[in-house]
């Protein structure tokens, strides 16, 4: 047993998890509760729910980790996974109105306005909140295991995977756009009310939300790292490094791909459906390609496969989202734009790959300017979604 | 230089003569014939009793040339000088033109008179007119008045429309007034008439009749049969059917072309993708923004004419395709440059740098051009359209767009195939270690081919601003399924990235109808997941042991 913890984490980590949990579990909300609103360190009602987004940020990151820093797959359609969690919680949350809606029916309010008549059918049991909980971890894993059966199946890596996605939560943003598919189309789902008979206005649901996201991230965290320290997480790392040894070797890198693929998905389902309730709408804008591949960079800025990493990377680059999208709103989309370039072209390990390979003459010997003048490697492609034996068949 | 001048001049002397024909043939029309004067004299009067003999009379004459002046009573512009000349004011110009011999002159100083109608003078105008209006030498105007007269056929018009039809020679007004005619004959208490009349409809091969025969099975509300007659009724009934086989034909074709036209857009974006993506195995997420960069010099080219050459404004977009091109070409030098070679090896870093690239694009052109769309006009010869069968019509912009599409490709074609570069380019997508031992510069190889890539997206780019706003997000628009093109058609092949994009283009168009475009678009997706199941490589795979690691 004291192996397996020590697997999981050497004693700094579990030092740093402790005070990491405490900062999030403790600290914050004292600060919130206790301090009067004139103190300098006093942390106001309003800022509650952005760091409960930035939480649930650190969660996708996490997810998108998992399958990318480890699995070696780039998904550009993690939105999907996270928008359909978010509206698994939504149609919850919009039954919960019941009939407090600005229509007094028992149907959601958009359904009034289209004039239907009757709940949908796949509406039916979101009314209870155990039903929906499932859904928003068995939806986004379910789609993400049939898109994987077929995408894995036929060796569809690299680049290709990376488009395929796209495209998936390109068709399925589309698909949520229009109102017949009965998820309120481009207004998607809001004016929640209330949740598990809690007001989602009161500040306490807030910081109760909050809470609930941080011990979600911490729960995600150590299902990450149990999956990454454990000997499946070893073929994985094996797959995503020399897929053909692997197989050779007598494994199948489909199953394992398989796996992490649908537990990264759940994860972000679940992200998605705290993030729901603390925002308080769900729309299919959640699964246009930008959002996707804009959480890929939190991921690339945090440290790709490092777990930390990525919860560290998604929580700056929206800090600094936030705070530039009000300081100076035209230049938010050129610190993207560069930062995409620079942590590429110079922080292939991100942010923890300063700490831990980042002495500084590494990180120069890393700049084209200097590695310009060198021979260049051989370049790789990426492989083609076909090998020998496809061929043969 | 002058030679050149000579040469051109005479190039375009045709055309422009044909421009000036008209004005010449209505300069040198022969006199009005002294009644006619007369006659539409008498419309300037004072009393309206004096304007409708002037208008029966006019009717009874049938005189083409009376017609502007009908047409200014009509309209409430037709004045009297005090000499008894009749004339047509142009307010706004301030000036006055002759109702009979259309000279122009000043209306200043001119004591003008305006008759005044009512309604009962507009009853009898009518009628008249459309009969001046059939017996008009320009075929455009009586077109006009065929059409009219097919869409709402005037019983009292009949023996009007028969004397018109004797004399006609244009097939299609001929076809429009028979379908006239035979529209008032279905009234007629004659079965053999109305059978006639059913069958001319059909023969007429117009669909917007089908209203008229299914009003003939309909049944009427007290329980008998639109359509006495059974023969005239099964004679309906097979119009019906006919009518709507063409229909379907017609859609079809018209799905056809459209989807030409939107597999041609889909190429021009794909094509340099599937070239550098079948070179260097990287993909390019800011390629879609080459097309907008494309759209926007083209714009620009266009803010160049209007304000330095404004009389050669319709061949701007001529001057833009260079333009685009050299603009997009340099851009992707410098990306290729500046940014992707350093990320060789590495597939999803360059993916999401590139896509950093495309956000910086997008931001600076927001921030250049503004965040609105902006308006890029079709030149006059790319607007309107050819109208290939009733109800079927090509627009001239989309047909330019696989003009245009056709000699792209043939371009990269033959420079694929019969230059040094295409060879070089041919052999680095084979396999990159081995061409580059044979003494390809492979990094320049690289350049070129992005550069090329990028200037065709470019293009694209003038392709897309004829056919739809030009805005900063246009990139983003095309740039899933200009991927989905490649995934289809297969990497570092035209004749793929053909296929795979008029192919997707055809599609989309054909199962448009049966849902809408969002679902179209959602099977095709749906469709290209489940394709490459089976054909991972895309349709058209690379031989040999490139796909190989």
């Amino acid at each position: 047993m004291k192996d397996r913890l020590l697997d999981f984490h050497g004693p700094r980590g579990w030092t740093a998890l402790a005070v990491l949990a405490f900062f999030g579990l403790v600290v914050v909300p004292a600060l919130n509760r206790l301090l009067p609103a004139a103190s300098g360190l006093h942390i106001p009602d309003y800022l509650i729910p952005l760091l409960g987004k930035f939480v649930c940020y650190a969660i996708v990151a996490l997810a998108l980790d998992l399958v990318w820093g480890y699995g070696g797959i780039l998904s550009l359609g993690h939105g999907v996974f996270f928008a359909l969690g978010g509206y698994a919680m939504g149609m919850y949350l919009m039954r919960a109105i019941g009939t407090q809606g600005v229509y007094r029916s028992s149907l959601p309010d958009f359904m009034v306005f289209l004039n239907w008549k009757a709940l949908p059918w796949y509406w039916h049991g979101f009314e209870s909140f155990p039903f929906a909980a499932v859904m928003v971890l068995a939806v986004p894993g379910a789609l993400a295991w049939v898109f994987g059966f077929f995408a894995f199946r036929s060796r569809i890596r690299g680049v290709y995977f990376s488009i395929i996605t796209q495209a998936m939560t390109y068709a399925m943003m589309l698909l949520f756009f229009r109102n017949e598919t009965g998820f309120g189309g481009n207004n998607g789902l809001t004016d929640f009310k209330q949740l598990l008979g809690f007001t989602l206005s009161e500040p306490s649901t807030k910081l109760g939300l909050y809470v609930a996201s941080v011990v979600a991230l911490l729960l995600s965290y150590a299902v990450c790292r149990l999956v990454v320290t454990s000997r499946t997480g070893r073929v994985v790392r094996a797959v995503r490094d020399a897929e053909q040894k692997v197989m050779f070797t007598g494994y199948d890198p489909v199953r394992y791909k398989q796996f992490i693929w649908v537990v990264s998905a759940m994860l972000c389902g679940l992200a998605g459906a705290l993030y729901v309730p603390q925002v308080g709408i769900i729309n299919p804008s959640e699964m246009a390609p930008a959002n996707s591949i804009e959480m890929a960079i939190w991921v690339a800025v945090g440290g790709r496969g490092t777990l930390v990493g990525a919860i560290l990377g998604a929580v700056l680059v929206n800090w600094g989202k936030t705070w530039f999208t009000v300081a100076f709103p035209e230049a938010w989309l050129f610190v993207l734009g560069a930062l995409f370039i620079a942590v590429t072209l110079f922080m292939p390990d991100g942010v923890v790959g300063l700490f831990t390979t980042g002495r500084p003459r590494q990180l120069l010997a890393r700049l084209p300017v200097l590695r310009a003048g060198l021979p260049r490697p051989a370049p790789a492609p990426e492989p083609l979604p076909e090998t020998s034996e496809d061929v043969s068949r | 230089m002058l030679i050149r001048t000579a040469r051109r001049v005479a190039r375009w002397l045709p055309l422009a003569l044909l421009l000036i024909l008209p004005a010449l043939v209505s300069a040198a029309s022969p006199a009005v014939p002294p009644e006619v004067a007369q006659a539409v004299r008498k419309l300037g009067s004072d009393d309206r009793d004096t304007i409708l003999v002037g208008v029966d009379k006019l009717g009874e004459l049938s005189d083409a040339a009376a017609l502007p002046a009908l047409e200014a009573l009509m309209n409430g512009n037709l004045r009297t000088l005090p000499d008894g000349r009749v004339v047509i004011a142009d307010d706004d110009k301030g000036i006055v033109t002759d109702a009979l011999t259309g000279a122009q002159q000043s209306a200043k100083g001119l004591q003008l008179n305006e008759p005044i109608i009512n309604n009962r003078v507009r009853r009898e105008l009518e009628p008249v007119m459309a009969q001046l209006r059939l017996g008009a030498a320009n075929p455009e105007v009586r077109l006009a008045a065929a059409r009219n007269l097919a869409a709402q056929p005037d019983p009292d018009q009949a023996p009007r429309i028969r004397a018109a039809l004797a004399k006609e020679t244009v097939p299609e007004i001929r076809s429009l007034l028979t379908v006239a005619l035979a529209r008032l004959d279905l009234q007629s208490s004659d079965a053999r008439t109305r059978l006639t009349a059913v069958q001319e409809l059909r023969d007429s091969g117009r669909v917007d009749v089908k209203a008229d025969l299914e009003n003939l099975i309909a049944t009427l509300p007290n329980g008998a049969p639109g359509e006495p007659d059974p023969e005239v009724r099964a004679a309906a009934v097979a119009g019906i059917k006919s009518i709507d086989h063409r229909q379907a034909w017609i859609s079809a074709a018209g799905n056809f072309i459209y989807g030409l036209s939107l597999g041609s857009v889909l190429l021009l974006a794909a094509l340099g993708l599937a070239i550098t993506f079948g070179l260097m195995g990287v993909i390019n997420m800011a390629h879609g923004e080459m097309l907008m960069l494309g759209a926007y010099a083209t714009y620009v080219v266009q803010g160049l004419f209007q304000t330095y050459l404004p009389g050669a404004f319709d061949w701007y977009l001529l001057a833009s395709l260079p333009a685009a091109f050299i603009v997009c070409a340099v851009a992707g030098i410098v990306l290729e440059r500046g940014v992707i070679r350093f990320l060789y090896g590495r597939p999803l870093e360059t993916l999401l740098a590139t896509w950093g690239i495309s956000l910086i694009l997008i931001q600076s052109v927001r921030m250049v051009f503004g965040a609105q769309n902006v308006s890029v006009a079709n030149p006059s010869w790319l607007s309107g359209g050819y109208r290939l069968l009733p109800g079927l019509v090509l627009p001239y912009n989309r047909m330019g767009i696989v003009v245009l599409m056709i000699v792209t490709v043939t371009g990269v074609w033959l420079l694929l195939q019969h230059t040094r570069l295409g060879l070089h380019v041919r052999a680095v997508t084979q396999n990159r270690p081995i061409a580059a031992g044979m003494g390809i510069r492979t990094n320049l190889v690289d350049m070129w081919t992005f550069a090329l890539g990028s200037g065709v997206a470019g293009l694209g780019g003038v392709a897309l601003s004829q056919i739809g706003n030009v805005g900063p997000e246009l990139g983003q628009s095309y740039i899933v399924d200009s991927f989905m093109v490649v995934v289809l058609g297969g990497v570092g092949k035209v004749v793929g990235a053909v296929i795979g994009a008029i192919g997707l283009g055809v599609v989309s168009k054909f199962i448009e109808p049966f849902s809408d475009a969002v679902i179209a678009k959602i099977v095709v997706l749906t469709f290209i997941i489940l394709f490459i199941q089976k054909r991972p490589q895309g349709l058209f795979a690379l031989k040999g042991r490139t796909a190989e690691t």
